[in-house]
C-alpha cells in the first residue's frame, strides 16, 4: 500500500521516512556516520569481553613467562573445550529467556553411553559416536518437551534431568569408569591433530563456534531463539509454534552437549560417571561472561567463546601462579559479578 | 491571581540529543484543574517529571504560593504538598489497601510490628472523606483499576496534597468508573485541590477541567479557558495542523462476500452463542462496556483461547483454529490492546518484529534467513505506513504508541492476512497519530481486508465501522449499520442483557 505522504511538521520527520525518493532516509548523508557508532555501542560488551581477555592474557603473561609458552596456551584451549561446547548450546537456551542445569551431568550420561556404545556393544566409531550425540540431543529433547508441553519451569525441569542424569550415569556404568583403550581411535578425537599443533578438540570447538554463530544469526530458529526470548507471548500470538522452537532449542543444547561429553571422554580416554557436576555452572558463567542476557533476548555466540576463553584463562593463570583450587573458584565468582555489573553500567547509561 | 498555587516559569530539559522541554510556563490556581494536552514526545510527562523531583531542570523557577522552592527528588516535591496518580499504577498487588496508602509510614508497636487497625481506621477515614466506601483490608490485586486509581488518589491525599498530577487517569476506565473518578475531583476541587490533568481524551477535558494548555514538541503552543476552546481547535495546535472533519464511512459494503462467519461461539469462561459475520472490505465495529467479551472474541477467533463451541467458516468453509499458528495459517492476524505484552518484542529491531510472522517465507536455500530481504521489506512497510524511526534497525521499545502500533501492523500485512482483528487500535496513542491509524484501517479496508476493530471510544467506530456489533455479557445484543447507529443507540444495546434478561437482538 502507497500513500502520499503530506508528514506532519514534527521534528522526527527529518530523519524518517519521506515520500521523496525509495531510499531517501538510509541514504541520508549523515548515516553512515552514524552507524559506526551504534555498532560499537551494540558490540560494546563483545568489545568489552575481548578486550577483558587480551588484559587478562598479558597480565598473566608478564606475572608467569611460562604462562605465554605455546605449551601452555594450548593447554588453556583444550581445558576451555568441554566447557566451551556446552556454552554454545546453552547459549541458545539463555536467549530465550531458559536456563539448563543438566549440562554437567547429562554430559557424563552421554558418555557414559558412549562407552556402553562403544566399548560394550561395539559399534563401529562413527556409529558409538553418532549415537552418543544423539542420546544428548535426546536429553535435551526431554528437558524441552518438559518445559513446553508440562509448563514446568526450566530451572526445575533441567535441575530434575540434572539429578536423573547423575543417578544413571552411575547405574548404568555400575559406579566404574569405562575405559575406551580397545577403541582405535576414539581419543584422537580430542587429542589428534588434523591441523599441526592444534588438538582436534580445539578444532572441534571452533568449529562448533562456527556451526552455533550460522545458526543462531542465519537460521529461522535462531531468529525465534530471539523472539521468544524477547516476549514469548508475543511470539506465540504472532503465530510462531513457540513449543516446537523450544524443544528445538534445548535438543540442540543437548546435541552439543553430547558432543561435549563425547570430546571430554576422548580427552580422558574414559567415561568417569562420578565427574560432570558443575561443569553446567562453568557454561552459564562463561555465557553469562559473553553478554548473553539471563532475562532472555539478547546474547552472542561469540561472546560465549570469549566468555569461555576467559574463564579458561584465569582457572589457568591462577593455577600456574600455584593460586589453590578454592581461591580459584572464589575468583571465578568474582569475575562474573565484575563482567554483568560492567553490562549494567552500560546498559544504565544507555537508558538515560 | 490571589490564589495562584503553583507556577512554573521558563522551564527547559535536554536530554543528550534531545530537548524535551524549552522555556515552558504554567501556572495552577487553587480548586483548578488545569488540562495539559499535547502529543505523545510534547513534553507533558518531562514536565511533570520536573514537577515531581524525577528530572532536575536544566532552567527556569518553580514558585509555590508565590515562593521558589527548589525540588531536589521525589521527597522533597511529597512535602510541599505535590503528589501523582501515574499513567500505570504503582501499587503492590499482594499488600492490603491500607498497607499500600500508608506504606513506609506505618505506626510501630515493639519497633517491628505493624499496629495494623490503627492502618486500616486511617484508610477509612480517607474513603470517608473522598465518599467512596472500599474495605482497606482488601488485597490491592483484588480491585479492578478503576478502585486501584481511588486507591492511589486517597494514598496522594494522606500526604495532604494540595497539588495533584493525573496522568492519565481514565485511561482503562469505564464510562461508570469515569463518573465516580469525575465526582471525586469535583470535590478535590471545592476543598482548594489544584489539579493538572494530562489526558489524550479531549471530550472528557471540556467535562473536567477549566483551562487547557497545549504542548507541542517541547514548547509551549497556548493556554485558553476550556469554555473558549474547540475540540478542533485543540488538536490543531497539539499537532500544528488541521485535522480532516470527522466523517462516517459513506461506502456500503452490503454488497461484498462475506469472508468470516461466525455461528454459536462459545467459551467456558464468558461467551455464549455470539454470530456474526464480516464481509470483504469491511470494518466490523466492537462495541460494548468492559468486561462484555469483545476481546474475549478476538482471542478466541485467534487461537489464543480455547474455543468449547461454536463454528467459523472462512469463505464458507468450515475452518478449525485452536492455536494462533492455524489462525495465522488462514491470514488472521490479532493486534492486541496491549502491545508491549501482547505485540512486540520490544528489545529487537523493526525488522524482527515485521518479519515475525512470516519468517518461514523469508528463508531461502540451506534455510538460511535473507536479511537483505527482510530489511527491504521492512524499509517498504517503514514507508508505506509512515512509521517514525530512524533506520529499520531501531529497536521498538525506543518507538511512539503510533509507531509501534504500525509496526505489528505491518507485521500482519507481511504475512498476507486478509482478516485483521485489531483491539482498541488507538489507546495511548496521540491525537495526530490517531488520525493516522484510522487513515490506515480505512485504506486497508478500500483494498479488500476485513478488519474486526473493537473499540471503546464510540465516535471512533461511528467514525470507522460500516456495521458495529455490540455485546454485553458475552452475549452480542445487536448488530447495526452505521447508518442506524449513534452513541445512544449502541449505549442503549451495551447495557441491556441484563435488563432483558438474556439476548436481545
Amino acid at each position: 500500500m502507497r500513500r502520499v505522504s503530506d508528514a506532519p511538521a514534527t521534528k522526527e520527520t527529518a530523519t524518517s521516512a519521506s515520500s521523496t525518493s525509495p531510499r531517501s532516509y538510509l541514504a541520508a548523508p549523515h548515516r553512515w556516520l552514524e552507524l559506526t557508532p551504534s555498532l560499537v555501542r551494540r558490540q560494546f560488551q563483545l568489545l568489552l569481553a575481548f578486550a577483558s581477555l587480551l588484559v587478562i592474557v598479558i597480565f598473566f603473561s608478564v606475572v608467569n613467562p611460562h604462562f605465554s609458552s605455546r605449551s601452555n596456551l594450548t593447554g588453556i584451549l583444550e581445558s576451555t573445550t568441554v566447557v566451551g561446547i556446552l556454552a554454545l548450546g546453552t547459549t541458545f537456551v539463555i536467549i530465550t529467556g531458559g536456563i539448563e542445569l543438566s549440562l554437567g551431568t547429562g554430559m557424563t550420561l552421554t558418555a557414559v553411553l558412549t562407552g556402553i556404545f562403544l566399548v560394550h556393544l561395539g559399534l563401529p566409531l562413527p556409529v558409538g559416536v553418532l549415537c552418543g550425540i544423539l542420546s544428548g540431543a535426546l536429553i535435551g529433547f526431554i528437558n524441552g518437551t518438559t518445559i513446553a508441553f508440562l509448563g514446568i519451569p526450566p530451572f526445575i525441569a533441567t535441575l530434575a534431568t540434572m539429578l536423573i542424569a547423575e543417578g544413571l550415569a552411575l547405574v548404568i556404568s555400575g559406579a566404574a569408569p569405562i575405559y575406551f583403550s580397545e577403541v582405535a581411535g576414539f581419543t584422537g578425537i580430542a587429542r589428534g591433530t588434523l591441523i599441526p599443533w592444534l588438538p582436534n578438540g580445539v578444532l572441534i570447538l571452533f568449529v562448533l563456534t562456527v556451526i552455533a554463530a550460522i545458526v543462531l544469526n542465519k537460521t529461522l530458529l535462531g531468529r525465534y531463539t530471539f523472539a521468544i526470548g524477547s516476549n514469548e507471548e508475543a511470539a506465540k500470538i504472532s503465530g510462531v509454534n513457540v513449543r516446537r522452537w523450544k524443544i528445538a532449542v534445548y535438543t540442540l543444547s543437548g546435541a552439543f552437549m553430547g558432543v561435549a561429553g563425547l570430546v571430554l571422554a576422548a580427552r580422558l580416554n574414559s567415561a568417569q560417571p562420578a565427574l560432570g557436576v558443575g561443569y553446567e555452572l562453568q557454561a552459564i558463567a562463561a555465557v553469562v561472561i559473553g553478554g548473553t542476557s539471563l532475562q532472555g533476548g539478547k546474547g552472542s555466540i561469540l561472546g560465549t567463546l570469549i566468555g569461555a576463553l576467559i574463564v579458561g584463562t584465569v582457572t589457568n593463570g591462577l593455577r600456574i601462579m600455584s593460586v589453590e583450587p578454592e581461591w580459584q573458584t572464589v575468583i571465578i565468582g568474582i569475575v562474573i559479578l565484575l563482567a554483568v555489573y560492567t553490562d549494567i553500567l552500560r546498559r544504565g547509561r544507555a537508558s538515560t | 491571581m490571589t490564589d495562584q498555587l503553583l507556577r512554573l516559569e521558563g522551564i527547559s530539559k535536554s536530554f543528550p540529543g534531545v530537548r524535551a522541554l524549552s522555556n515552558v510556563s504554567l501556572d495552577l490556581h487553587a480548586g483548578e484543574v488545569h488540562a495539559l494536552v499535547g502529543e505523545n514526545g510534547a513534553g507533558k510527562s518531562t514536565l511533570m517529571k520536573i514537577l515531581t523531583g524525577v528530572y532536575a531542570k536544566d532552567a527556569g523557577t518553580i514558585l509555590i504560593d508565590g515562593k521558589p522552592v527548589d525540588i531536589d527528588g521525589p521527597q522533597t516535591a511529597q512535602a510541599l504538598g505535590i503528589s501523582v496518580i501515574h499513567q500505570e499504577l504503582s501499587l503492590m498487588p499482594d499488600l492490603t489497601i491500607a498497607e499500600n496508602i500508608f506504606i513506609g509510614r506505618e505506626k510501630r508497636r515493639w519497633w517491628a510490628f505493624v499496629d495494623n487497625k490503627d492502618l486500616n481506621r486511617r484508610a477509612a477515614q480517607l474513603f470517608d472523606q473522598l465518599g467512596i466506601y472500599l474495605d482497606p483490608r482488601t488485597k490491592v490485586g483484588d480491585l479492578v483499576v478503576a478502585q486501584q486509581q481511588v486507591v492511589e488518589i486517597a494514598k496522594a491525599l494522606s500526604f495532604d496534597a494540595r497539588i495533584l498530577v493525573m496522568d492519565e487517569p481514565t485511561a482503562a476506565l469505564t464510562e461508570q468508573e469515569t463518573r465516580v473518578l469525575f465526582r471525586i475531583i469535583r470535590d478535590l476541587k471545592r476543598r482548594g485541590t489544584g489539579i493538572i490533568y494530562i489526558s489524550h481524551r479531549l471530550e472528557e477535558l471540556r467535562e473536567i477541567s477549566d483551562r487547557i494548555t497545549v504542548l507541542r514538541d517541547g514548547e509551549y503552543i497556548a493556554t485558553m479557558p476550556t469554555a473558549d476552546a474547540d475540540v478542533r481547535r485543540v488538536i490543531a495546535l497539539m499537532v500544528g495542523r488541521e485535522i480532516t472533519h470527522q466523517t462516517r464511512p459513506a461506502r456500503s459494503t452490503r454488497q461484498r462476500p462475506t469472508v468470516l462467519e461466525v455461528r454459536g461461539l462459545t467459551t467456558k469462561d464468558l461467551l455464549r452463542d455470539v454470530s456474526f459475520d464480516v464481509r470483504e472490505g469491511e470494518i466490523l465495529g466492537f462495541a460494548g462496556l468492559m468486561g462484555a467479551g469483545r476481546t474475549e472474541v478476538a482471542r478466541a477467533l485467534c487461537g489464543i483461547d480455547p474455543i468449547e463451541r461454536g463454528e467459523i467458516y472462512l469463505r464458507g468453509r468450515r475452518v478449525r483454529i485452536k492455536s494462533p499458528a492455524d489462525a495465522a495459517r488462514l491470514g488472521m492476524g490479532y493486534l492486541s490492546e496491549d502491545r508491549k505484552r501482547f505485540g512486540l518484542l520490544l528489545d529487537q529491531d523493526i525488522t524482527l518484529n515485521v518479519a515475525l510472522s512470516s519468517l518461514p517465507s523469508f528463508t531461502g536455500p540451506l534455510g538460511l534467513v535473507r536479511d537483505k530481504r527482510i530489511r527491504e521489506v521492512s524499509e517498504d512497510y517503514v514507508r508505506s505506513l509512515r512509521v517514525k524511526a530512524t533506520s529499520v534497525r531501531q529497536q521498538t521499545q525506543a518507538l511512539s504508541g503510533g509507531n509501534q502500533q504500525k509496526v505489528v501492523l505491518a507485521r500482519w500485512l507481511a504475512k498476507d492476512c486478509d482478516i485483521l482483528l485489531v483491539d482498541e487500535p488507538t489507546r495511548g496513542i496521540d491525537v495526530g497519530a490517531k488520525e493516522e491509524i484510522y487513515e490506515l484501517l480505512t485504506s486497508l479496508a478500500e483494498q479488500g481486508k476485513s478488519i474486526i476493530m473493537i473499540s471503546s471510544e464510540l465516535p471512533e467506530v461511528l467514525r470507522l465501522a460500516h456495521r458495529i456489533v455490540v455485546m454485553c455479557e458475552g452475549r452480542v445484543t445487536g448488530i447495526l449499520d452505521n447508518a442506524d447507529a449513534d452513541q445512544e443507540t449502541i449505549m442503549a444495546y451495551a447495557t441491556q442483557a441484563g435488563a432483558h434478561g438474556g439476548i436481545a437482538v
